[in-house]
């Protein structure tokens, strides 16, 4: 059991709608909501959504703490900005289902193998090594995290894709040696390292 | 006409031999024709992209994009921040944004850029603009036309803004459900628009092309055939990471949908260039996985 959950259900017990205002990127919007329905109608993948945005918003009133939290919906989002433009009552639902996405993944109730999630940490973990996206080793990573033969079998199928970037030079192999970041990798780490604390710190997520 | 100087952000995708490095080259190519100097931001990091949320959280995302603003505002002091990937242009903004909003936001963040060896002021006054903003707003249409020397004469074109370069920030004056200002640049240059493209900001599925293929391309699927649909040549867009979605998975789409999709997908840039005498070199057109032919007839003109 991570034991930053233990101590976020202890302090808020009952009351999640508090927790997710405290917790959550732009938390403190979600009891705005009018529970219209707009959002819900305008995510690209509408229907792979278990709880749409709306009734997660309403979930979250209704102090359905683990159901939301470990639900594959947040994960979904593919940043549209859709239903921002579109919300009569100007929600930042992008964010806030960015939020609850990252809040749940630094709790460990996010689902394990949710390709977005680990597809997210793999790319975030490419760009904080030397401030630049290395996209060779990025798209390596990801179809290598399943194990060998599974790499093997999506690298087979995307082998039509890749020749084609490497063709018109749209993606150099040997940036898997060598690949220009910034010019003070080390620096950048410690500046993320230090936002990383702050933000932890504020937050009351330090461990 | 004075040279207009901006203070550029490229972004990853734009490198060399990365994915829109093709995008990079047109635009360099177009600026020159219409006298825009770009000032590359000495040492730039990555913007954190949209999927930077899950592991990247908040503060470390918005010190990412402030150590660009950062080194704008030493390097390029009171010119405009330019990006051309949306993605950038958006995650910059974004922070940009929050920044001005909470005191405490901005000190943590200049905490931070100590560890950077930014111990700067940060002002966050520059304003943070996309491409085509400095194209519509700054050139104007007139301008655009102005070095014009091949008009871009029957080809048609779908015009595909996307997501991000069109929500939420979008573009001055024009709608997020059907912005028009695409449509008008190729008409500009000569072109036609299908002006009632049906998936013009539908989402390509941005980054979970990558990690939710199957559901992105359903969506590309649709933005692909609404096109063909309505008997384009080509596709165009603002956007690298649109354009990459759309272009290199036509061939897997072909496969599990049994279709006989094979529709280039041109960046606005490389229509200026080549509408204003540019090769297909200068164009970047030699870095389309499915070649632009119709383009490239008029470019080896
Ligand atoms: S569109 Fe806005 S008000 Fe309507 S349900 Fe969604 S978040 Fe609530
Ligand atoms: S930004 Fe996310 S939540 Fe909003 S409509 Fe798009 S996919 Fe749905």
């Amino acid at each position: 059991m991570n034991t930053l959950n233990t101590a976020m259900v202890e302090k808020y017990r009952n009351d999640f709608l508090k927790e997710v205002e405290e917790n959550v990127e732009e938390g403190h919007w979600v009891k705005m909501c009018m529970q219209c329905g707009v959002c819900s109608g305008s995510c690209p993948f509408g229907p792979d959504w278990e709880h749409p945005p709306q009734e997660i918003f309403m979930m979250i009133r209704a102090g359905k703490r683990d159901e939301v939290l470990a639900t594959e919906s947040m994960w979904m989002c593919t940043s549209c900005y859709n239903c921002i433009v579109r919300c009569p009552r100007e929600l930042p639902i992008t964010h806030i289902m960015h939020g609850l996405a990252n809040y749940a993944h630094r709790l460990g109730l996010a689902p394990k193998m949710n390709p977005t999630r680990r597809f997210a940490k793999i790319f975030w973990n490419n760009i904080a090594k030397t401030g630049r996206v290395n996209e060779m080793a990025l798209s390596l990573k990801l179809y290598f995290m399943d194990g060998f033969a599974s790499g093997v079998k999506k690298s087979l199928a995307m082998a039509g894709v890749g020749l084609g970037m490497l063709k018109t030079k749209r993606l150099n192999p040997f940036t898997l040696f060598r690949h220009k970041g910034v010019e003070k990798p080390k620096q950048l780490q410690a500046m993320l390292k230090k936002a990383k604390e702050i933000e932890d710190r504020r937050k009351g997520l330090a461990s | 006409m004075a040279k207009k100087q901006y203070s550029f952000y490229p972004g990853c995708t734009s490198e060399r031999k990365a994915s829109a490095a093709n995008y990079m080259v047109s635009v360099n190519a177009m600026c020159e024709k219409l006298n825009i100097k770009l000032n590359e931001i000495p040492d730039w990091n990555c913007c954190g992209a949209s999927i930077g949320y899950a592991e990247g959280g908040e503060l470390p995302r918005h010190v990412m994009n402030a150590r660009n603003i950062a080194l704008s505002e030493q390097h390029n002091p009171k010119q405009d921040i330019v990006a051309t990937c949306a993605a950038c242009w958006l995650g910059a903004k974004e922070s940009s944004e929050r920044l001005s909003a909470s005191e405490q936001l901005l000190a943590d963040t200049k905490e931070v850029l100590k560890e950077a060896g930014l111990d700067v002021q940060l002002k966050n006054e520059t304003p943070i603009r996309h491409m085509v903003e400095v194209l519509i707003e700054d050139i104007g249409y007139e301008g655009i036309k102005e070095p014009m020397a091949k008009p871009l004469e029957g080809i048609k074109f779908a015009g595909y803004v996307g997501c991000q370069t069109n929500r939420p920030f979008g573009v001055d004056g024009e709608s997020f459900e059907n912005p028009m200002y695409l449509d008008k640049m190729v008409e500009t240059v000569g072109g036609e628009a299908i002006t009632n493209y049906e998936r013009k900001v539908t989402c390509c599925g941005g980054a979970l092309a990558f990690s939710e293929p199957e559901k992105s391309q359903v969506q590309i699927k649709d933005i692909i055939e609404a096109a063909y649909d309505q008997g384009a040549d080509m596709i165009v867009t603002p956007c690298p990471v649109c354009q990459m979605n759309v272009e290199v998975y036509q061939g897997q789409i072909n496969k599990t949908y049994n279709t006989k999709f094979n529709i280039p997908v041109t960046y606005y840039s490389q229509l200026l260039t080549v509408a204003y005498g540019g090769d297909i070199k200068q164009a970047g057109l030699d870095g389309n996985i499915i070649r632009a032919k119709r383009l490239e007839e008029i470019a080896s003109k």
